[in-house]
């Protein structure tokens, strides 16, 4: 309880731009902006065929929704401000690496391949060092995977250097 | 004796024991697993289901829900992490009395309770959920769209998260169902031009993406944690003494575990904790609580079991989910064609009853692999992140795709997995974005017909009974956070 009040105090001594509350309701609103906006390039429909509603006056008052409660969050924090989190250790930056490898490799390589090559990035990133799991993670399990997708399920996965040598 | 027979039915069919056996062992893991749990685990094979007619499907993911729920409590008993956030309270007095070398006694008292808790609740379902769908038949699109309105506030009081930082998700939830060719008119919303959007956002990439994939993020912020396990030599059944101290507090949790997961949004976790203060509350010893008492460990057990049959009755009556993982249950649902509601109990008594009858066996199925192999289980919580998670998403890439075929999908699931972390980091909890993903054609739909039927005249609303009722009731959902923030403040 007193770590928590720690934490709260620590987050009330910075600069209100700088906090997380801010910086959170400041995306959600500017998000919610971008997408009303868009809300108003969508075709109307005519009156005569309208009925009830337009297709955008629901995602707009949904959006208008949200700006409102988020600023109403942003002001309920200004009285009970949220708690400092911690940094994000580099093991976590690496697994967002890793997903960015994986959409990459997936487009441009092979879907097989990046799912491999993730998954030995994380798996050693994440503190295996034994060159069997790191096998077994990447190689192993992918193909087991692949071949009850491929056999039992039926699925045809994307062409790509691996699958289109499996293909033919 | 005609439901009976039918509710008889999934054990006499070999086909739905080998689903019923294989989703209660996989639940059973799942709910083990700190991070995995029913509503991950459900979600990662929910593309899997497709290859299943849509009884073993719904079977299979029923029998996760119940032995996943249960499956929690080992985890917490013996290294004090609930494997699911429905055995948190189980925590509190599981662990305390494994320390004092009573694992197996403990481990017990939690498969005891889950599994009466469990059947209970079936009970109730079986009642309960047929004349709730009857009600249903007075429903018109006004009266829907008011119980879909009741079940969105509900989740201003989900038990993790802020009320408001709920309702965002929720209201996120349901913008996310507007992507795509309007159902009305076919004008494209939020495509932005790509033609794989056209067709919306599928529930499977989102609800893999929030739960498995954000978990897996998490995952990766805690790999250096280390858990202390208890050594576990073997479950004991419950004495007769623990018998004599802890029915009442079983029925009791039982009644509030299945009341509390009726109510839309609800779930397990809020019924477990409600569930362990009430058993502190009669106790005739309050002050073992928290030190290891085997009341506190039947209370929360017993109600977070019971909120699996409740959680289903407005699931499969109104097809608005009591909890996070029927949330995935009615997206298998929605998935196989099966639309929840009152004419599903008229066409389809044997599917109903199916279902009801495999949530019956599981629970005794769960029973037996925990009693039997609770220590192998627990063998389970061995495997290191390091290798389990690399697989998890090899698993949740692939069913993803499977599913249309489209990488887009992936991509999808992977843009939520992030999103799903940095909403779980700022308080704002996942699970109203599925069910608020859920409901949005539902509120939507039902909204605009209703706007047609009333001319466009709002306020016609307030002259059905029925929607008046929910409105009042979705006015006392926002409320109620508020008062007991300032009745817990005094």
């Amino acid at each position: 309880m007193k770590n928590v009040q720690k934490q709260k105090r620590a987050n009330k001594s910075l600069p209100f731009f700088f906090r997380d509350e801010f910086k959170v309701c400041l995306v959600i609103i500017l998000i919610s902006i971008a997408l009303l906006i868009t809300t108003f390039t969508f075709d109307i429909v005519p009156p005569i065929l309208n009925r009830g509603i337009q297709p955008a006056t629901f995602p707009k008052a949904l959006l208008i929704l949200i700006i409102l409660m988020s600023l109403l969050i942003y002001y309920l924090a200004i009285k009970n401000p949220w708690k400092v989190k911690k940094k994000l250790p580099k093991s976590f930056f690496l697994t967002i690496l890793s997903f960015f490898i994986f959409v990459v490799i997936s487009k441009t390589l092979d879907f097989f391949l990046a799912i491999s090559a993730l998954s030995i990035f994380v798996s050693y990133y994440w503190g295996e060092k034994r060159i069997f799991y790191l096998l077994l993670v990447g190689i192993i399990f992918p193909v087991l995977v692949f071949i009850f997708f491929e056999t039992i399920l039926g699925l045809r996965f994307p062409p790509g250097i691996i699958t289109n040598i499996y293909y033919s | 004796m005609e439901n009976l027979l039918l509710m008889m039915a999934p054990l006499f069919s070999s086909k739905l024991l080998l689903v019923l056996f294989f989703g209660t062992l996989f639940g059973l893991i799942l709910g083990v697993l700190p991070g995995l749990g029913p509503t991950t685990g459900g979600a990662l094979i929910l593309p899997f289901t497709m290859t299943l007619d849509p009884l073993s499907a719904i079977v299979l993911l029923t029998s996760i829900y119940c032995a996943g729920t249960y499956g929690g409590a080992i985890t917490a008993v013996l290294i004090n992490t609930p494997g699911t956030p429905a055995a948190a309270a189980t925590c509190l007095d599981g662990y305390p009395l494994a320390q004092k070398g009573e694992a197996g006694r403990a481990l017990g008292m939690a498969t005891v309770s889950s599994t009466v808790g469990g059947i209970f609740s079936v009970i109730i379902l079986v009642f309960f959920a047929p004349i709730l769908a009857q009600l249903a038949y007075e429903f018109g699109q006004p009266e829907y769209f008011a119980l879909a309105i009741f079940g969105l506030t509900m989740l201003a009081s989900i038990g993790e998260g802020s009320p408001i930082k709920n309702l965002i998700a929720g209201a996120f939830g349901i913008l996310i169902s507007t992507v795509g060719k309007d159902f009305m008119t076919s004008i494209d919303r939020f495509t932005f031009g790509i033609n794989e959007l056209t067709e919306g956002i599928g529930f499977i990439p989102v609800v893999v993406g929030l739960f498995a994939m954000s978990e897996m993020l998490t995952q990766s912020t805690l790999i250096n944690q280390v858990f202390n396990r208890i050594a576990l030599k073997a479950i004991k059944l419950p004495s007769k003494d623990d018998y004599k101290k802890t029915w009442k507090t079983i029925l009791r949790s039982s009644g509030i575990g299945s009341f509390i997961g009726v109510l839309p949004a609800e779930g397990g976790t809020v019924a477990s904790l409600i569930g362990y203060s009430e058993a502190k509350r009669f106790s005739k010893k309050p002050e073992e609580f928290g030190k290891g008492s085997i009341e506190g460990i039947a209370g929360a057990e017993a109600a977070n079991n019971a909120a699996t049959g409740g959680a289903m009755v407005p699931t499969l009556a109104l097809g608005i989910p009591g909890s996070a993982t029927t949330a995935v249950i009615l997206t298998g649902l929605i998935i196989h064609g099966v639309r929840p509601g009152p004419d599903l109990f008229r066409e389809q008594p044997d599917f109903l009853y199916g279902i009801f009858g495999a949530m019956l066996i599981a629970n005794v199925l769960f029973f037996i692999f925990g009693f039997f192999g609770a220590k192998i289980f627990a063998r389970i919580t061995l495997v290191p992140n390091k290798i389990l998670w690399p697989m998890i998403f090899a698993v949740s890439v692939c069913g993803t795709y499977s599913l249309n075929q489209s990488i887009i999908d992936v991509w999808i699931m992977l843009f939520f997995g992030v999103l799903g972390f940095f909403m779980r980091r700022y308080g704002f909890s996942v699970v109203p974005v599925i069910i608020g993903l859920i409901l949005g054609e539902l509120v939507e739909g039902t909204l605009r017909q209703s706007l047609v039927i009333f001319d466009g005249n709002w306020l016609m609303f307030f002259t059905r009974p029925i929607a008046l009722t929910f409105f009042i009731l979705s006015l006392i959902a926002l409320a109620f956070p508020l008062i007991r923030s300032k009745k817990f403040k005094k």
